[in-house]
C-alpha cells in the first residue's frame, strides 16, 4: 500500500486530492456519487461577507479543453455558510477549506474573523477579485494589495491561511513572495485565465460579462509552469491546480512542486474525477515502486 | 434528487428529420426515476463539456429512455455519430419536471426541437390535452413559421384562439425563449398557469459551479436561480425575461 495522506501546513490530509473551489458547490451535489469523506479535503465556494447574486448568464463557455467561467462569485454569505453549510460538511470526514473574498482588505478580515471557532481547517484567501478601493484592479496582481489583503486576514484569524494566487500577473514568484512575507501559511495557484469567446454568427461574446476565466485540461501546462516557479521562490508549502484531469497529472504537479492537488473544471466532465484521480495516483505509485507520496513532491530534476 | 452517471447501450437510433436525431438508451435505474421533463447531461467525446438534452420519454418497464435532438454544433454532431450498440456516456436524470395533475385540461405548446419533450406531458393527460407544435418549417404540423405546413404564423396565434375559446388549467411550454415569453405573455393575460422548460448554457448539470443562472422573481423579490436543479422547468410567473 502506498501512503498518500501529507503533511500541509501542519494538516493531515488522508491523500492531496481536493475538488476546488467554485466547482464542487459546498460538496451536497458530488456526495450522491461518492462519500466526501474519501477526499484529501473540500475547498467550498467562494463566500463573501453578504450574499452576492453573481453576473447575469450566459456565464459559461466551451473552449478548446476547457471552458471559460463568469460566474462572479455568486453565494449566500458567510453568514449562511456557518449556519447552513458547515454542520453537513464537518459531518464530513475531510479537510474543510473555506474559500474567501471580497472587495476591501477590511471584508475578507470581517469573513475570516466570522469563521473563528466554526470548524473550518483552513482559510483559502481568493485574491483574484477586484479590490474597489484601489480603483477595481484585482487585489492579486499587485504584491503591496496582496500583502495588505493576506495580513489583514493573518490578523484577524488563527486558522491556517492559504493564498490563492491569480495567474493573471507578470511575475507570480513576486507576489507569492509577498504573501509569504505578510503571514500566508502557503499558498495554492493557479485561479482561472482571463479569456474571451466570441459567436462569430452574431458578432457578440458568449458570455454576458464579456470575458471569463478559462480553466480544464487547457491551463494544466500553464499551471506546472507557475507551481514549479513559485515553489522554488517560497518556503511555505505549495497547493497546485490548474487543468488537472488524470492521476498522472496530478502527480506532475507535486513534482513540480506541489503538496496538495484540487482539481476543478474536469469534475463537470467526469462527477467521479476526484475518486478517479485518487485510484490512478495509488496505482501509479505502486507501478513505479513510491511507497510514499511525500517523495514525489518537489522531485523534478530541471536542465 | 437523485441521479446517475454512467455508460448505456443504445438500442435505438433513428433520424427523424434532417440533422434530427431519436435515440432510446437502456438504462433501467434512470428510467426507472425520471419524471417528465427532466434532463440528461450528455457526453460528447473531445469536448470538454457535457450537452444537456431533455428526456422525451421514460419506460420503466422497457428499462429505456429517449432523446431526440437537433444537431446545432460540433457537440450535438459528435453525439449524433453514436450508433445502436455504441455505449452514451450520461448523467440523469436532472432537474425540476413538469407538474402533472390528474383531471385538468391543458394545452402544450412546443417550438421546433422544443416538442419531443413535451411528449410524456401530452400523453399524461390524453385527450384532455391538446398540442400545438411550431417548427420553423417541417411536415407534421400545426403552424409553420413560413407556412409551408398547417397554419402560417406563430404558436401563439392558436394559442390564444384556444385560451379564448376552451376553459384552460394549464400551460405547458417548451422551445425558443422568445416564444416563451409570448407565452407567458398569454398566461398572463388570460390567468392560466403556465410552466415553461428553460435552456441555459451549463457546465455541472446538477446545481454546483452555479452557471446556468436565470433571472427569476418570488415575493417581488428578484434573485438567480438555476436551470439545471430549479428547472429547466419553471412557473412562467416567476421568470424574469430578458428583453
Ligand atoms: C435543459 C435543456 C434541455 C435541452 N433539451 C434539448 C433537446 O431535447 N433536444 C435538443 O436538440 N436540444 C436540447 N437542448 C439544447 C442543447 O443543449 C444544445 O443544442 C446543445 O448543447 C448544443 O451543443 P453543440 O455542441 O451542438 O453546440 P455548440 O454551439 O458547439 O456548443 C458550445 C457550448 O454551448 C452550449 N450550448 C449551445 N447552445 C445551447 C443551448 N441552446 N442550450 C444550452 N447549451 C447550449 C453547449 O452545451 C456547449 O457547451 C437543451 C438544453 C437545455 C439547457
Ligand atoms: C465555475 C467555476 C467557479 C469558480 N469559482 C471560484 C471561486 O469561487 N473561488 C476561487 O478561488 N476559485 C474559483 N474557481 C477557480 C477554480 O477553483 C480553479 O482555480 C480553476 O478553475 C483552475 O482549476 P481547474 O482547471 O482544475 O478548473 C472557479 C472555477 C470555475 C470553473
Ligand atoms: S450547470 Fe452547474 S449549477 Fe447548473
Amino acid at each position: 500500500m502506498t501512503k498518500l495522506n501529507v503533511n500541509f501546513c501542519g494538516l493531515d490530509f488522508k491523500n492531496p486530492i481536493i475538488p476546488a473551489s467554485g466547482t464542487f458547490g459546498y460538496g451536497r451535489e458530488y456526495e450522491k456519487f461518492y462519500s466526501l469523506s474519501r477526499l484529501g479535503g473540500i475547498s467550498v465556494k467562494g463566500t463573501t461577507l453578504n450574499p452576492r447574486q453573481g453576473n447575469p448568464a450566459p456565464r459559461v463557455a466551451e473552449t478548446p479543453s476547457g471552458m471559460l467561467n463568469s460566474v462572479g462569485l455568486q453565494n449566500g454569505g458567510v453568514d449562511k455558510f456557518i449556519s447552513y453549510e458547515l454542520p453537513h460538511l464537518s459531518k464530513c470526514d475531510t479537510r474543510i477549506i473555506a474559500n474567501i473574498a471580497g472587495a476591501t482588505a477590511e471584508e475578507c478580515a470581517e469573513v475570516a474573523k466570522k469563521l473563528n471557532g466554526q470548524k473550518v481547517d483552513m482559510i483559502e484567501l481568493n485574491i483574484s477579485c477586484p479590490n474597489v478601493k484601489q480603483g477595481g484592479a484585482a487585489f492579486g496582481t499587485n504584491p503591496c494589495t496582496a500583502a495588505e489583503v493576506t495580513k489583514a486576514v493573518r490578523n484577524a484569524t488563527s486558522i491556517p491561511l492559504m493564498v490563492k494566487l491569480s495567474p493573471n500577473v507578470t511575475d507570480i514568484t513576486e507576489i507569492a513572495k509577498a504573501v509569504e512575507g505578510a503571514g500566508a501559511d502557503a499558498v495554492s495557484l493557479i485561479n482561472t485565465l482571463l479569456g474571451m469567446r466570441i459567436d462569430i454568427n452574431t458578432g457578440r461574446p458568449i458570455l454576458k460579462n464579456n470575458v471569463g476565466g478559462l480553466s480544464g485540461a487547457a491551463v494544466f501546462p500553464i499551471a506546472v509552469r507557475m507551481v514549479w516557479q513559485v515553489a522554488n521562490a517560497v518556503k511555505i508549502p505549495v497547493c497546485g491546480m490548474g487543468g488537472v484531469c488524470s492521476g498522472e497529472d496530478a502527480i506532475e504537479l507535486m513534482m513540480a512542486g506541489a503538496t496538495t492537488v484540487q482539481v476543478g473544471a474536469y469534475n463537470f466532465q467526469n462527477p467521479y474525477a476526484c475518486i478517479d484521480i485518487i485510484e490512478q495516483m495509488e496505482k501509479w505509485c505502486k507501478k513505479h515502486g513510491v511507497n510514499d507520496i511525500k517523495d514525489i513532491i518537489g522531485t523534478v530534476k530541471p536542465w | 434528487m437523485s441521479y446517475k452517471q454512467g455508460k448505456f447501450p443504445i438500442v435505438e437510433k433513428r433520424a427523424i428529420a434532417k440533422g434530427m436525431f431519436d435515440i432510446t438508451i437502456c438504462c433501467p435505474e434512470i428510467a426507472k426515476i425520471t419524471q417528465a421533463g427532466q434532463f440528461a447531461q450528455v457526453a460528447a467525446k473531445g469536448f470538454f463539456l457535457r450537452r444537456p438534452i431533455s428526456i422525451c420519454q421514460s419506460d420503466p418497464e422497457r428499462g429505456t429512455i429517449r432523446l431526440v435532438f437537433e444537431v446545432r454544433g460540433n457537440g450535438t454532431e459528435k453525439i449524433s455519430g453514436l450508433n445502436k450498440g455504441d455505449c452514451i456516456d450520461i448523467i440523469a436524470p436532472l432537474g425540476k419536471g413538469f407538474t402533472l395533475k390528474r383531471g385538468k385540461r391543458v394545452v402544450c405548446v412546443g417550438g421546433g426541437i422544443g416538442n419531443p419533450p413535451l411528449l410524456e406531458v401530452a400523453r399524461f393527460y390524453g385527450c384532455k390535452a391538446t398540442m400545438i407544435s411550431g417548427f420553423r418549417s417541417a411536415e407534421v404540423v400545426l403552424c409553420t413559421d413560413d407556412g409551408s405546413a398547417g397554419f402560417h404564423g406563430f404558436v401563439t396565434q392558436p394559442l390564444e384562439k384556444l385560451l379564448q375559446e376552451k376553459k384552460t388549467d394549464v400551460i405547458y411550454a417548451c422551445g425558443p425563449m422568445g416564444m416563451l415569453k409570448n407565452i407567458a405573455m398569454l398566461a398572463e393575460k388570460y390567468n392560466v398557469k403556465c410552466e415553461v422548460s428553460l435552456e441555459q448554457r451549463m457546465a455541472c448539470g446538477i446545481g454546483a459551479c452555479l452557471v446556468c443562472a436565470c433571472r427569476t422573481v418570488k415575493d417581488s423579490k428578484e434573485f438567480m436561480s438555476h436551470v439545471c436543479t430549479d428547472g429547466p422547468v419553471f412557473d412562467s410567473k416567476e421568470v424574469v425575461f430578458d428583453d
